[in-house]
């Protein structure tokens, strides 16, 4: 909502300053969002005409123009304008004159070679309207006289632009008089009173008006009033200095007077050329299919149900929202017809939503319009276009189906403090409500209230607590300081575990990234897995289309990115949501990493190799085992989904056969890097699956056993298995230790052959055990008794052979 | 001369000499070997004559200390010259770099939420989360924001299906509406997470981090409200005194409704929270809305309290320096590593929130 203050004081008595205005209206709930000295430089900008146009010798889209600025002067500017034509009046600019909406200041500049003096504004430059598309066109008629004339008035020149930004609450804030109240209950200043005079007269407003009773009727009440033999003319200078000064371009009186209304009461009106309704009007839901052009020029086909006007041929415009190209007002236009409605908040903004149509005026009905001030519209808008415009004013026409009754509420003053936590006397209660419009009467312990037409946002006691809050000052409250105590752990045990991987894993050279939760549908393809996809169906681009089934497909590209910035080894990792379902809580917690490159790359010290599966496989176990979970427990196999190296690549579980899929981890798929063209010189990757994590019962400190160590001397035996290639290195070593719990205390695998000397499909694996009693030393022929156990379990049971 | 002065005399001139290890030790083993000179010697006590023998035993004994004392002492001159030209050879650059680390990061929206969570647990409250897909209901219908709200224009929301009842949540405050459906008043959490707006320019990103607060009890009202939003600021940008301005605003789900601004002021190029004349805004709040309230079964004639919402990258940007809120989310290496943080930089109450 844009206002000055110099509007404000039609309304609001007060010897304030400005400064003053602007803290106070934030204080109050209408929040000051900028200030704009509009007229400062704006006498800068003249009138001016283009007497010739040339193509720009080296710009297709560029032309040049010669300008007349008016007292014979000329000027050459370069302008890109597709309609800039020869005897167009538009606004020009000089060099040194600041841009309203851009702010910034023209110099003089070669443009492609050629010297361009200034510029010639759009309208949208100038903060006049939206229009960017092409210069601003002024009506030759009425500016020809006045080329080389100021476009802006000087009338203005102190009064700044404020810019509110007023609350869906508070659709009375939508007018200058709502505002001034406001302010004049918070203490700054005193309204005016200002009573508009009624039509008097004696001619009935001849034109039929009926509204349809039918369900979902989006109007209830209809005013009107017929106005003959007008001469719509251009505003007098006060009317376009108002409209100016809040930024907006004058137009015609008849639609200037409007829109001054409708600024100044928050009453919007919408004038009817007369003569172009075909035998009354009928507000009625319409039709599925029905067709009309609005004065957007755009043409629209409407649902069933929404509410328009129409007359005999049909619908004129949708009431509320936007008049209709047929029944418009014209330069030419001699009988116009002015209507002031109520129409329903909900109505108004099903129908703009399915249409997709945004107004000023759909804007202020949907936040509801004060149904009381019909016939204060029609009469300020009625006598003014009579002033300017001349003709004859008909008797109001006031069609209704149902009457619009005050609300009234019981208020109870304790409650206030109990809200609040400070107090104000009823007294003052009373008061402040007084002056917003409230009517009051005491009843025993309550105050009945009835609520003012204009603030469709008060329905209940708590609405009346914020009035009064407010208007007294927020900086009333108390601050009362916590109390410091804790009765309640603050994290569950599954954010515990969620805080402490994510620092587990930075902790091994990961880098915490943060990606976007959808993605592009092309690269979450490739790591889709099992899940369905999940469309984002508004999606504000392709690439951000779906929601992720896996955190891969950011943190690849991520990678990739980095790839292509010239990085070579990264390791890059993200904890947070994939999504597998259409409904709140289909997700899973993922922890995600991706390691790129090599390792020691351009080292002196150490030789450099390609990242492996075996390095992120260690990130994981070591990350699971600093988690709390015990490493002897855990098993592998190579089920993996089909983004991972088939061969290369494992999934773990944190105990066989009891829980679900703990983490994968691999070499991503080669086929994937060749799809988005990411080349290194290797990248694996793992998932954590959070969810998927047992937590266990009892703390960490509980868990653990009592502390035995064993003090007798211990034995390393190696063994050399040869063994066919599918048996894995897991079950040798799972049956080693089972060999005698007891007594095997470390199982390792040193060394794994294949090739040479090995019968194919076959390889060597070597073996390292710890043997030691917790009992005694033991003897030659208790090691040589294990020994042989050992070596006959393993040839048992894989069918391997000892290597001698 | 007696044997024993002889074996003395006769190894005190040999080790008199400039030895080596090896031949240092082979006179060891002639005097205190098996069948060494100076072991034959104890040998030989038991066969001498009783009233010599005290004195025999003990000048061996001294003869055998003066010997061994030497010959350690010896070995210890040649070990350490030994070491000592070791020493001398053994020289290298010790400017060449050490072997090879890389260094993880904490991306710094998520220590943010960790210095959050710190502090707001330190006055009694507990974290809640909620997922990031929501039905229509909670993000919106139970937060006192019916359809054709005119509030619901200022989220521009993102939808899963085209009946509009499947949407990524555009506040946290459905947590508010999850945790109240599932237990009993008093409630007094925080609810850190992802939301998603369907707006992207330079100062908005499609998906942003909030903060929801929730304080419901007997007999909270707005001070509490202020006290608790003075504490938390105070200690999250770490000092000790803070402007803050509490203005009117209107959200559905809070009445009355404030947001906060902090005073500020640049200096050096720099901002400084806390000092200053200008404003900023920083988060939204409010007394519950007793609608609300109702919605999630809490009797608004005996509960009532407070939510605030605050924006986590906004405050991260604020406290650590950061300009543009996109490159929060742009995976640039040399980003992450600038504003990351060491994964061993746990924010905590005793220590600090930051070095």
């Amino acid at each position: 909502m844009k206002i000055t203050f110099d509007w404000l004081k039609d309304h609001l008595s007060t010897n304030l300053k400005e400064e003053k205005l602007l803290e106070q209206l934030t204080d109050i709930g209408l929040e000051v969002e900028s200030v704009d000295n509009l007229s400062a430089g704006l006498d800068l900008f003249k009138i001016a005409k283009i007497v010739k146009v040339e193509k720009h010798p080296n710009a297709d889209r560029l032309k040049v123009c010669d300008v007349n600025i008016g007292n014979k002067e000329f000027k050459k500017v370069v302008c890109g304008a597709k309609n800039a034509r020869e005897g167009l009046i538009t606004i020009y600019a000089p060099p040194g004159a600041i841009i309203p909406k851009t702010k910034t200041k023209l110099v003089v500049a070669k443009i492609r070679d050629v010297t361009s003096y200034g510029m010639l504004c759009s309208e949208s430059e100038l903060n006049l309207s939206d229009e960017s598309d092409g210069i601003t066109e002024l009506a030759s008629t009425k500016y020809e006289k006045n080329i080389g004339k100021n476009f802006f008035s000087n009338s203005n020149s102190n009064s700044n632009l404020i810019d509110l930004s007023i609350t869906p609450n508070r659709p009375d804030c939508l007018g200058v008089r709502g505002i001034a109240r406001d302010l004049a209950a918070s203490g700054f200043g005193k309204m005016k009173n200002i009573n508009e005079k009624k039509i008097k007269s004696k001619t009935k407003q001849k034109i039929k008006i009926k509204i349809n009773k039918e369900s979902g009727q989006g109007c209830s009440i209809f005013g009107s009033c017929l106005i003959t033999n007008v001469k719509n003319t251009e505003s007098p200078q006060w009317l376009k200095d108002k409209l100016i000064s809040i930024g907006q371009k004058p137009i015609s009186a008849i639609v200037d007077i409007t829109n001054y209304v409708m600024i100044d009461i928050n009453r919007p009106l919408h004038a009817y050329d007369a003569d172009k309704i075909e035998k009354g009007i009928v507000v009625r839901n319409s039709k599925s299919g029905e067709e009309f052009t609005a004065l957007d020029n755009k043409k629209y086909k409407l649902e069933k149900g929404m509410c328009v006007i129409s007359d005999n041929k049909g619908v004129l415009g949708l009431g509320g929202i936007i008049g209709g190209v047929r029944s418009g007002t014209e330069f030419d236009t001699k009988n116009l017809l002015l209507e002031s409605a109520y129409f329903e908040p909900r109505s108004i903004r099903n129908t703009a939503k399915k249409l997709n149509l945004d107004t000023d005026a759909k804007f202020r009905f949907e936040r509801g319009i004060d149904p009381l001030s019909i016939e204060d519209g029609l009469n300020k808008a009625a006598s003014l276009i009579k002033k300017i415009c001349g003709g004859e004013i008909s008797k109001v026409d006031i069609q209704k189906i149902e009457n619009f009754k005050n609300k009234t509420i019981k208020f109870n003053p304790n409650s206030f403090e109990k809200i609040s936590g400070f107090k104000i006397s009823t007294k003052e209660m009373v008061k402040i409500l007084d002056d917003l419009g409230f009517k009051s009467k005491k009843e025993k312990n309550h105050l009945k209230l009835t609520i003012p037409s204009w603030r469709p946002d008060i329905s209940q006691q708590v609405d009346i607590v914020e009035e009064l809050v407010r208007i007294s000052g927020y900086d009333k409250i108390k601050t009362i300081e916590p109390i410091k105590e804790r009765t309640k752990s603050t994290l569950t045990k599954a954010q515990k575990l969620f805080h402490f991987l994510q620092r587990a894993i930075a902790s091994k050279g990961y880098l915490e990234a943060i990606t976007w939760s959808f993605t592009d549908s092309n690269h979450n393809n490739y790591f889709k897995g099992s899940n369905k996809e999940i469309k984002i169906i508004n999606p504000i681009s392709s690439e951000l289309g779906v929601l992720r089934n896996s955190i891969f497909s950011n943190l690849i590209m991520c990678i990739k990115k980095n790839l292509d910035r010239g990085f070579k080894d990264l390791s890059i990792f993200e904890i947070g949501p994939i999504f597998t379902g259409y409904n709140p809580g289909e997700q899973n917690t993922i922890i995600c990493g991706l390691s790129a490159g090599k390792k020691s790359r351009l080292s002196w010290v150490e030789k450099d190799r390609n990242v492996d599966v075996f390095d992120i496989k260690r990130d994981v176990v070591l990350t699971l085992v600093e988690a709390g979970y015990s490493s002897e427990k855990f098993f592998t196999d190579n089920q993996t989904p089909n983004y991972y190296h088939p061969g290369k690549s494992g999934r773990l579980f944190l105990n066989k056969g009891k829980d679900q899929v703990a983490a994968y981890f691999g070499e991503i798929h080669p086929n994937i890097l060749k799809g988005i063209d990411l080349k290194t010189e290797s990248l694996v990757g793992f998932e954590i699956f959070l969810d998927n994590l047992k937590l266990p019962q009892k703390t960490l400190n509980d868990q653990k056993t009592k502390f035995r160590v064993s003090d007798y001397q211990k034995s390393e035996r190696d063994f050399a298995f040869v063994v066919n290639k599918e048996v894995s290195a897991q079950e040798i070593i799972y049956i080693i230790s089972s060999v005698d719990q007891n007594l095997i205390s470390n199982v390792k695998v040193f060394d794994v052959y294949e090739g040479d000397n090995i019968p194919e499909n076959q390889k060597s694996i070597a073996i390292s055990v710890t043997i030691q009693s917790f009992e005694k030393t033991l003897n030659d022929s208790d090691l040589e008794k294990i020994n042989k156990l050992i070596i006959e379990t393993v040839e048992n049971k894989t069918g391997a052979k000892i290597r001698s | 001369m007696s044997d024993l002065k002889k074996i003395k005399e006769e190894f005190l001139s040999k080790l008199s000499s400039k030895l080596s290890l090896s031949e240092i030790n082979q006179i060891k083993s002639e005097l205190f070997g098996k069948n060494g000179l100076i072991s034959s010697q104890f040998k030989k006590i038991g066969t001498i004559e009783v009233s010599e023998r005290k004195k025999f035993a003990s000048d061996l004994n001294l003869i055998k200390d003066e010997l061994q004392n030497l010959i350690n002492s010896k070995i210890n001159e040649v070990e350490n010259t030994e070491i000592n030209q070791k020493l001398d050879k053994e020289k290298i650059d010790i400017t060449l770099p050490e072997r090879p680390f890389i260094r993880g990061k904490i991306h710094p929206v998520s220590q943010t939420i960790d210095e959050i969570s710190s502090i707001f647990s330190e006055i009694g409250f507990n974290v809640e989360e909620g997922p990031d897909v929501e039905n229509e209901y909670n993000n919106f219908t139970a937060l006192n924001t019916p359809d054709n709200h005119p509030a619901r224009d200022m989220h521009d929301t993102f939808y899963l299906d085209e009946k509009k009842q499947k949407l990524l949540r555009t506040h946290t405050s459905p947590v508010q509406i999850r945790t109240m459906l599932k237990g009993k008043p008093p409630f007094k959490i925080i609810a850190p997470g992802r939301t998603y707006r369907s707006d992207s320019d330079q100062t908005h990103a499609p998906m942003f981090h909030q903060v929801e607060g929730l304080h419901i009890d007997m007999n909270i009202n707005m001070g509490h409200l202020k006290g608790c939003l003075n504490y938390f600021i105070k200690e999250f940008f770490e000092v000790n005194k803070i402007k803050m301005r509490f203005r009117p605003s209107h959200f559905p789900f809070t009445e009355p409704s404030a947001e906060v601004d902090i005073g500020y002021q640049i200096k050096d190029g720099k901002i400084e929270i806390g000092e200053g004349d200008k404003w900023l805004e920083i988060l939204g709040c409010g007394m519950v809305h007793p609608n609300v309230l109702k919605n999630v079964k809490v009797d608004p004639e005996k509960f009532q309290g407070y939510a605030f919402g605050i924006g986590i990258d906004r405050l991260a940007m604020l406290k650590y320096g950061i300009n543009d809120l996109r490159s929060f989310f742009d995976c640039d290496y040399r980003w992450l590593n600038h504003f990351g943080f060491d994964p061993l930089d746990v924010p905590t109450n005793y220590r600090g929130l930051s070095r």
